[in-house]
């Protein structure tokens, strides 16, 4: 490669749970549906309290442009529109429903046509599918461009997470549902380079991906490229992967369609090509069930909204009080109040972490040893942005790019000295954000 | 089972290494150098290693306490100070001097500027200074041994040369623990390993004093080796010249630090009037730092050309 790799930090993989196949888990009493499982204007409930729903149907539609359609994960009666406290702080509607044990499928479910451009645009719309990395952001927008832009489609296959291997078990047991989508995406959308980046670690996984490749260069008119790279953490960072695949840096505050790519999770992609198969939108989620305090550890097939303590109860329950319990990977995941915390969209991995899992050293001055600048993949320097911060300095923060932070956790991670890092970062964002508003607003 | 679980940002899990546990290794490091002073010089320079760590130690808690800080138990940085203080004051040094450099260590230049992490410049190097200065009378009528022996029992001046043996195994006058090159030598690899340290700034260091040496000394590579070897370099280029502190994070900014810290050993012990060149050099370097790290700060990606 004539260019370097970026930082990055060698984190523990624990991927305990890779050679485990999703199981299927039996339908829940009760699911609780949040509006808001993208990123975008949250989605509006078309459905009333008392309506009998089934797996599939609609009951809310897309809030905008950016936003998505939301279906129902079982069969049964809705029994409560609420409000659910989303993790940012902000409450949307959520719809409950009980579930009738059926699981039956809507019966005007069949698959779409697809025959165009905006067909396929329309289905990957309608199929409630949205970045299932974690980032949740509605799929059919980041197609929605002049499609003479996207030079490439880069699959993120990285899942450089610890612990998580949901996208594993995607690449291993669907590369089916991945291919259908590939190749209307290529016929419909005009994708000239397909390229997949893989972390080095999942061996079985770049077989697999090695044989899409056969499959869809078969069907003609592409390259196809799978990119091997090394497990270092944060290889599955957009804008990190990017620039390993196919080596374009995506600007600060710009996005991959902006140096003509376009980045797609594998676990998104197989979940598209499914509704394309057969018309049955994004209604449960594979999710990696791990952590210390799990009793049996897996892959498991959820509905959406199927509350965590469920999840963990059908792993044979926990066997200790965990510490943390988290949405995601223990470098960017999200940690819940509780677990009638339900499973989203997005949702890639849940961890009932124990007290040793997360043990941190105790939080000291910053002793200046470099640590965090030199594993930053952007090059930033987190400690000089904490110290100005502190002084609430925006000039000097906006000329150390905070607003370039991914927030994948490696300065944290690496830090001695346990500074809040990745914290003072988040805040120094919003207050550049403010300062920013607030002279537009002068101006 | 819903019971409140702990809310906090991510990362949710740490790598391990710890404040406390770098000092440690900073301390293991040191071991073989006081274990090798003690047996060149007397079981007395186990006696200032032990009142120089404890008053460090001490005063810090003193500090903390009058300052209303919490006290850093356990941090090990204070000892780290006082123990590199101790291997570079002569064993034969007044106890009560001792206690005087360890109180201008910790309270001036570390507690007075904020604690760890804040100072300017290593207090080590600077209690050394001062004491160089304070106690000049003292200790060169007393103990000629504080002064770097580059000027005088060395091969830098004209004098008969030690053997690079003798300078391998610490056999002439000195600090307590800075004259055993290969206890140094030790220490270094064992901090390398431990990624406590990384090579950029002894190397740059180092490398750079034995090739003005090897130059100035008519192309002679025993005399540079001597060079090396000699005058407290070694125990100043690869452990206080490394403090996080007060050297530059970034590899080239360790490589311009070190660079320049061996210019300045080179112009003082070649053309100085003064005897000691390393700790000079570092104490000067440590007041560039800030400039330093300042022109290597890594490139951001994605702002500003299209290169990582
Ligand atoms: S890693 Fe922590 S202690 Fe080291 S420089 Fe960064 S903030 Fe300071
Ligand atoms: S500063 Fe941001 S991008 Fe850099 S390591 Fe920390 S969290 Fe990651």
């Amino acid at each position: 490669m004539a260019f370097s790799l970026l930082h990055g930090v060698h984190v523990p993989h624990r991927k305990n749970t890779r050679d485990m196949a999703a199981v299927r888990m039996d339908a829940p009493k009760t699911v609780v549906i949040p509006m808001s499982m993208h990123i975008g204007a949250p989605a509006k409930p078309v459905v009333k309290v008392g309506d009998t729903v089934k797996v599939g149907t609609l009951i809310a539609e897309a809030g905008g442009f950016v936003s998505a359609p939301i279906h129902a994960s079982v069969s049964g009666k809705v029994t409560k529109i609420t409000d659910y406290l989303l993790s940012n702080g902000t409450t949307v509607p959520a719809v409950v429903i009980e579930s009738d044990g059926e699981m039956t499928p809507d019966e005007t479910i069949a698959p779409p046509v697809v025959d165009s451009r905006d067909t396929l645009l329309e289905a990957i719309k309608r199929s409630g599918v949205v970045g299932l990395g974690g980032a949740g952001f509605p799929t059919h927008v980041k197609f929605s461009v002049d499609l003479g832009r996207i030079e490439y489609l880069v699959v993120n296959c990285a899942e450089c997470e610890p612990y998580v291997t949901s996208d594993t078990r995607t690449m291993l047991d669907r590369v089916d549902d991945m291919k259908t989508a590939l190749v209307a995406m290529k016929t419909h959308f005009g994708i000239r380079n397909i390229v997949v980046g893989i972390e080095s670690n999942k061996k079985a996984a770049i077989k697999s991906m090695m044989g899409l490749m056969n499959e869809v260069v078969a069907t003609g008119e592409c390259t196809f490229t799978v990119k091997v790279l090394p497990s270092v953490y944060p290889q599955g960072g957009e804008k990190v992967l990017i620039y390993h695949t196919v080596g374009r840096v995506v600007p600060v505050g710009k996005l991959p369609i902006d140096v003509g790519c376009i980045a797609v999770n594998c676990t998104t992609l197989a979940a598209i090509g499914a509704y394309l198969k057969t018309g049955m939108p994004l209604v449960e989620k594979c999710v990696t069930v791990d952590g210390g305090c799990v009793k049996e550890p897996g892959n498991v097939i959820v509905p959406v909204g199927t509350a965590m303590s469920e999840v963990f109860e059908f792993c044979g329950g926990l066997t200790e009080a965990p510490d943390k319990v988290i949405y995601g990977g223990p470098m960017m995941g999200i940690t819940v109040p509780d677990t009638s915390a339900p499973i989203l969209k997005n949702t890639n991995a849940i961890l009932a972490l124990s007290k040793k899992e997360t043990k941190l050293p105790k939080t000291t001055p910053c002793i200046r040893c470099g640590r965090c600048l030199n594993t930053c993949p952007f090059g930033l320097s987190p400690a000089a942005i904490a110290r100005a911060y502190d002084k609430r300095d925006t000039v000097a923060l906006d000329k150390l790019g905070v607003q370039a932070c991914m927030e994948c956790g490696c300065c944290s991670f690496v830090c001695p000295a346990n500074r809040p890092l990745v914290q003072t970062n988040k805040l120094a964002k919003v207050l550049l954000k403010e300062e920013k508003a607030k002279e537009d607003a002068k101006a | 089972m819903n019971t409140q679980l702990k809310l906090s940002v991510s990362p949710h899990i740490h790598s391990g290494r710890s404040t406390r546990r770098i000092m440690l290794d900073v301390l293991i490091a040191l071991l073989p150098a006081t274990a090798a002073g003690a047996v060149i010089f007397g079981l007395r320079s186990l006696l200032v290693v032990a009142v120089t760590v404890a008053a460090c130690v001490g005063f810090e808690a003193l500090f903390s306490l009058i300052a209303k800080k919490p006290i850093p138990v356990g941090d090990l940085s204070a000892a780290v100070t006082g123990l590199l203080l101790a291997l570079n004051l002569p064993a034969n040094i007044p106890l009560w001097q001792c206690v005087v450099g360890s109180l201008f260590a910790i309270v001036v230049v570390k507690g007075l500027f904020g604690g760890l992490g804040a100072n300017p410049v290593n207090p080590a190097i600077t209690a050394r200074v001062f004491m160089l200065v304070a106690f000049a009378t003292l200790t060169k009528a007393a103990f000629p041994t504080i002064v770097d022996t580059a000027s005088s029992a060395t091969p830098l001046a004209a004098e008969k040369a030690t053997s690079l043996t003798d300078l391998l195994l610490g056999l002439h006058g000195g600090a307590i623990g800075e004259t055993c090159a290969a206890a140094l030598l030790l220490g270094g690899v064992y901090l390398l390993v431990r990624r406590v340290i990384t090579w950029h700034v002894p190397v740059a260091f180092i490398g750079t004093v034995f090739l003005t040496s090897f130059i100035m000394e008519g192309m002679d590579a025993t005399a540079a080796l001597a060079a090396i070897l000699s005058g407290g370099l070694l125990i100043g280029a690869i452990f206080m010249a490394t403090d996080y502190v007060t050297s530059p994070a970034t590899p080239w900014g360790k490589i311009i630090f070190g660079l320049g810290a061996s210019l300045i050993t080179f112009l003082i012990r070649y053309f100085g009037s003064y005897p000691e060149g390393v700790s000079f050099a570092i104490l000067f370097m440590n007041i560039l730092t800030p400039y330093i790290s300042s022109w290597t700060r890594r490139r951001i990606f994605g702002m500003g050309g299209s290169k990582a």
